[in-house]
């Protein structure tokens, strides 16, 4: 379980990465490595240059205004279950930093490695689709490129990222103050990715109610119908459409995943609350 | 109970360990830390199919010696286990792959480089051709007729068949009571903390092949090893050095282990092998999957009237050495009837080759599958008498006051309370209140207590290894006890710990038959070179074979030490008396150095009549009877079960044990917890799945899944101790019980919380899957009961 050999570099901006992702045809991004480096252990992933964005300039940033926060892509999971910086989620995101795999796992990771990882059971994956976030990708030439996080995924491991683009920033959308979030994930043991996740952020003051579907096969889905049927009545934890909503949202999906998939999206909506520890 | 001990760390003294300093600060010495000049890596090709005939092998030129197919191993002999069983069926299974394979994972190619990633880049520059062969992956498919044969020449797919028949008809012609049940137990493996490895050299001074190997069995590994490389044992020398871990896997002779051997003794340079946790998961250590159906006839009241059987064993594709294809099914079949009073029973066992990895003995050996199996037929008759399931268990356990008590499979329990351990259990479980309480919890799941009582045959030696025909039979266990001049003791043994703690427990033992303080004995185990000889640690024998070794050495030396203090002292040997870490007369005493040094460099004090024997002695032990000494328990846990995920969460988990004197209770609740954490695992977490063409679904441990911290439960338990009758100060083995009866007691409380909804469970583990699939069956078969509370 040892790697074929690799070229490494570590790059100081992403301009220099992009150059590197242009020039050679397998190299890969590594910024945490707690997906990439199993797999190419394992050689699964195989890659002649691994470009370590982990230093690059301006991928630990922070630009907040009144509406969104853009947090660059290099923040690990443990920084923001720490609170390192202001959660503009109102503890949406520390909540689902502290629920990803290990600690030893969270010092690594980064919330951008994880999002262009794509696996579909990944926290962050479905956490920036129900929060409608916004990615931003940057390519040859400085040019950037702003991609909706509930349309990032095109599938398992497959992502809207061109091959010489790095994901550098997520735009996160603030909550406001009477924002109630719910987020529930069915693991059979702690640090397991999940078998079925659900999430829904309810946000009246900016007429936003969103429930996200996750750990399919594919993309977060989002369900609409019972959002709507949530927003208009906010106290009503009968959802009588979500089994045939998630039936039509996951038609590959066996019917006892589907049921799973559906106990945790009416988890997270019981769930919901203002606070962020529950 | 224990408390006796001598200066208050002897024999019942909870002593805190000697080896953990060095554990706890990172400062072990396991074969992956060993660092030679000139050491190369070992990595092995392994077939990526489950079943094939080789075709063609072929490497790139200028890879000789680096590169090693089974025809280039010149002397290296497969390893073959034989058994004297009539009807035992033989496998050679051979270091490399010769013309066929027979599992994914079986080693095809040996490479050699500096280091282990370069040696993996060797193993793709091989070209191997497959011809590929039906894969016979499950007992019924290697059963039935036509099936694909792996071994050409046997003319079936079973290693051993084996029956047993008390004459089970007249007693269950007109049973009022009659179950039915189908059980199974998933494959697994055994992930000790440090996997297997390797690292052998040639010691030109000694001209001896030095094998330092992460084993259990050092003096076994020397035997074997000897005989599959043709080398006298002389020439052989094994190491054991830090072990993490064994729980069996580490008993056997593994074909890696015997090809870096061999690099060693061809090359004369160092090699090593450092099994990774892949080849662990695919490859290695293989156990626990069981197959059973039983018919269990009873009484109105629910005592068993007899009990028809049929087990069969996923063995696997070749027979380990040295404990053979059919221990499994062996013990499976013996153990069944377990703590009970059973007087009629048939069983047929199966011992079925399959195209998987070999399957080993792993912690508990068989008999958490024949707990599993047999504790649900408790259950099941509870149900179907109308009586509480621990009821019907206390009918049934043989009483304290039929001991010792030989069963119906010629088992000779020799001492202890099984009810009493029970009633306990129930107890401190909180039964009655628990039954008077809500059956659901305030997020709406299912609550229920299930039990499980169990025997754990320990220390079983001549008499039963004889009747199996394994290749060895374990007799006297010997042990070396030497006082040093300053003083000190040393104590040896060629047993090995692998994290059981022998180091302080045989130091203990030391301690409490010479007096001499614990911080002042030094244990050394684990090296052919240095140790006298022990079959090695397996079957909970450790602490009664090498302690009563010990304790019989121990005794020699004392006995000496007072001869010779009694002299210093002009009293009568009888005088003397060991107190506080020195040596009494009355008010009049000596140190031990001062005895020490009388023998080694002051003779013209020693009386006449000195044992010239000195104060060393190596003396051998075995228990009086040595048919094995069984410990029990009885455990029971209460979980809740989440009727729309199919998770369960333990809430509760207590046991009450009896594994005769505790030399240190300390020690025995940790191996308690560590057994039910892995008993844990059986029951609700692990499971090596394979698809239809032999390959393994569950390759790393994101898919094999291991408790945590998080998912265990604090474990409660309390002691009993009766001592055994049979054994040196009344010790009876505790290595492996508390894996046994996990799976057992928790099946049997998630069917009781699943009652509502008329679901059972029947088969381990009891994954999310499977509780689901229950309770939608249920649903179909109980449709005509709507309205109950489902």
């Amino acid at each position: 379980m040892k790697p074929a050999a690799f070229d490494y570099v570590r790059v100081r901006s992403v301009r220099e990465a992009v150059d590197l992702l242009a020039a050679k045809d397998d190299a890969k991004i590594l910024a945490g490595g707690q997906s990439l480096t199993p797999m190419l252990n394992l050689r699964l992933a195989r890659s002649q240059l691994l470009i370590d964005i982990k230093r690059a300039e301006g991928l630990r940033s922070l630009a907040a205004d009144d509406s969104v926060v853009a947090i660059g892509v290099g923040w690990t999971h443990a920084e923001i279950e720490d609170g390192v910086f202001e959660d503009p989620t109102r503890g949406l995101m520390r909540h689902v930093a502290r629920g990803i795999a290990y600690r030893a796992v969270r010092n690594r990771g980064t919330i951008g490695g994880s999002l262009a990882h794509a696996d579909p059971a990944a926290d962050w994956v479905s956490t920036m689709a129900v929060l409608g976030a916004t990615l931003v990708c940057e390519g040859a030439g400085g040019k950037r490129r702003h991609v909706a996080a509930d349309s990032f995924l095109q599938g398992a491991f497959l992502t809207q990222l061109a091959s010489d683009e790095v994901l550098v920033a997520v735009e996160v959308p603030r909550l406001s103050a009477q924002a109630r979030w719910g987020y529930y994930k069915i693991c059979r043991k702690a640090g397991e990715f999940a078998h079925a996740l659900g999430a829904v952020i309810h946000d009246p003051a900016r007429n936003i109610c969103r429930i996200v579907v996750g750990a399919t096969d594919g993309p977060p889905k989002l369900l609409p119908g019972t959002a709507a049927a949530l927003a208009a009545d906010p106290m009503s934890e009968a959802l009588d459409g979500l089994d045939q909503e998630i039936i039509a949202a996951l038609p590959e999906h066996e019917p006892a995943a589907r049921r799973l998939h559906a106990t945790a999206v009416r988890r997270a909506i019981a769930a919901m609350s203002t606070r962020m520890d529950h | 109970m224990s408390g006796s001990s001598v200066n208050g760390e002897g024999i019942g003294a909870r002593a805190l360990r000697k080896e953990d300093a060095r554990h706890l600060h990172g400062r072990g010495q396991f074969v992956g830390d060993l660092a030679m000049a000139g050491l190369q890596d070992v990595a092995f090709l392994r077939s990526p199919v489950a079943h094939a005939v080789i075709l063609s092998r072929s490497k790139p030129s200028r890879s000789d010696g680096a590169i090693f197919f089974h025809d280039d191993l010149t002397g290296a002999l497969p390893i073959v286990t034989r058994s004297s069983i009539p009807g035992y069926k033989v496998s050679d299974y051979p270091v490399l792959a010769r013309e066929r394979v027979r599992f994914v994972g079986e080693p095809v190619a040996m490479c050699v480089a500096a280091s282990r990633a370069l040696a993996e880049d060797l193993t793709e520059t091989i070209d191997v051709q497959y011809d590929e062969l039906p894969a016979i992956m499950s007992c019924d498919s290697g059963r039935a007729a036509g099936a694909a044969l792996l071994h050409p020449q046997w003319g079936d797919n079973l290693f051993l068949e084996t029956s047993f028949d008390s004459g089970l008809d007249p007693a269950v012609a007109d049973a009022p009571i009659k179950v039915e049940l189908d059980i199974s137990t998933a494959r697994q493996t055994m992930h000790p903390l440090e996997g297997k490895g390797v690292v052998a050299h040639w010691d030109h001074r000694a001209a001896q092949l030095v094998v330092h190997t992460s084993t259990q069995v050092p003096h076994l590994i020397r035997a074997g090893l000897a005989e599959c490389l043709g080398l006298p044992q002389a020439m052989v020398r094994i190491i054991a050095p830090d072990v993490g871990g064994g729980f069996g896997y580490k008993c056997l002779l593994q074909p890696e282990e015997v090809a870096v051997a061999w690099l060693a003794l061809s090359y004369k340079t160092p090699f090593r092998w450092i099994e990774d946790r892949r080849e662990h998961l695919v490859a290695g250590a293989n156990a626990r999957q069981h197959q059973y159906h039983i018919k269990a006839y009873a009484d109105q009241q629910g005592r068993l009237l007899g009990m028809d059987a049929e087990v069969s064993v996923d063995v696997g594709a070749y027979s380990v050495w040295p404990f053979t294809a059919c221990l499994e099914a062996a013990q499976a079949g013996g153990n069944l009837p377990g703590p009970y009073h059973l007087t009629a029973y048939r069983v047929q066992t199966y011992s079925v080759a399959t195209n998987k990895p070999p399957f080993a003995p792993y912690r508990g050996v068989a008999r958490p599958g024949v707990c599993f199996a047999m504790e649900q037929v408790i259950d099941a008759i509870a149900k179907a008498v109308g009586r509480e399931a621990w009821e019907v268990r206390a009918e049934n356990l043989v009483p304290g006051s039929a001991m010792p008590y030989t069963n119906i499979t010629n088992k000779h329990y020799d001492s202890g309370d099984y009810p009493a351990a029970l009633l306990s259990a129930k107890e401190m479980i909180g039964l009655d209140a628990f039954r008077a309480g809500a059956r659901r919890d305030a997020r709406g799941r299912y609550l229920g207590i299930g039990f499980a009582s169990y025997t754990e045959q320990s220390a079983h030696g001549t008499k039963v290894f004889a009747a199996w025909g394994l290749p060895f039979v374990p007799g006297y266990d010997q042990a070396f006890v030497k006082l040093t001049p300053d003083g000190a003791l040393e104590v040896r043994s060629g047993i090995h710990t692998i994290g059981q703690g022998l180091e302080t427990t045989l130091a203990q033992v030391a301690c409490e038959v010479t007096g001499v303080p614990l911080r002042d004995i030094r244990v050394t185990l684990g090296d052919t070179a240095t140790t006298p000889f022990s079959t090695g640690a397996y079957a909970s024998r450790g602490i009664v074979m090498a302690g009563g070794a010990v304790g019989r050495a121990g005794e020699v030396v004392a006995s000496r030490i007072k001869a010779i203090a009694a002299h210093l002292l002009q009293v009568a040997p009888d005088a003397v008396t060991f107190r506080d870490g020195r040596i009494y007369a009355g008010n009049a005493s000596l140190s031990y150095a001062d005895v020490g040094r009388a023998w080694y460099f002051r003779p013209e004090q020693l009386p006449e009549d000195v044992d010239r024997g000195g104060l060393e002695a190596t003396e051998g032990y075995k228990p009086d009877v040595d048919g094995g000494l069984f410990s029990y328990a009885s455990h029971a846990v209460q979980v809740a079960v989440d009727a729309e995920t199919g998770l369960v969460e333990i809430l509760d988990y207590v046991i009450v044990e009896d594994c005769g004197r505790m030399v240190n209770p300390m020690i025995v609740e940790g191996q308690t917890y560590g057994g039910a954490a892995q008993g844990v695992g059986t029951a609700l977490f692990e499971e090596s799945p394979y698809d239809a063409n032999g390959q393994p679904l569950a390759s790393t441990l994101i898919d094999y899944l291991l408790p945590g911290p998080v998912e265990l439960p604090k474990f409660r338990i309390a002691h009993r101790e009766t001592l055994s009758p049979y054994t040196k100060f009344g010790i009876k083995g505790v290595g492996e019980g508390g894996a046994i009866a996990p799976p057992a007691a928790i099946i049997n409380a998630i069917n009781d919380a699943l009652a509502p909804l008329h679901a059972q469970v029947r088969d381990a583990p009891a994954s999310p899957k499977r509780v689901l699939a229950a309770i939608e069956a249920a649903k179909g078969h109980v449709g005509a009961l709507a309205g109950a509370d489902a």
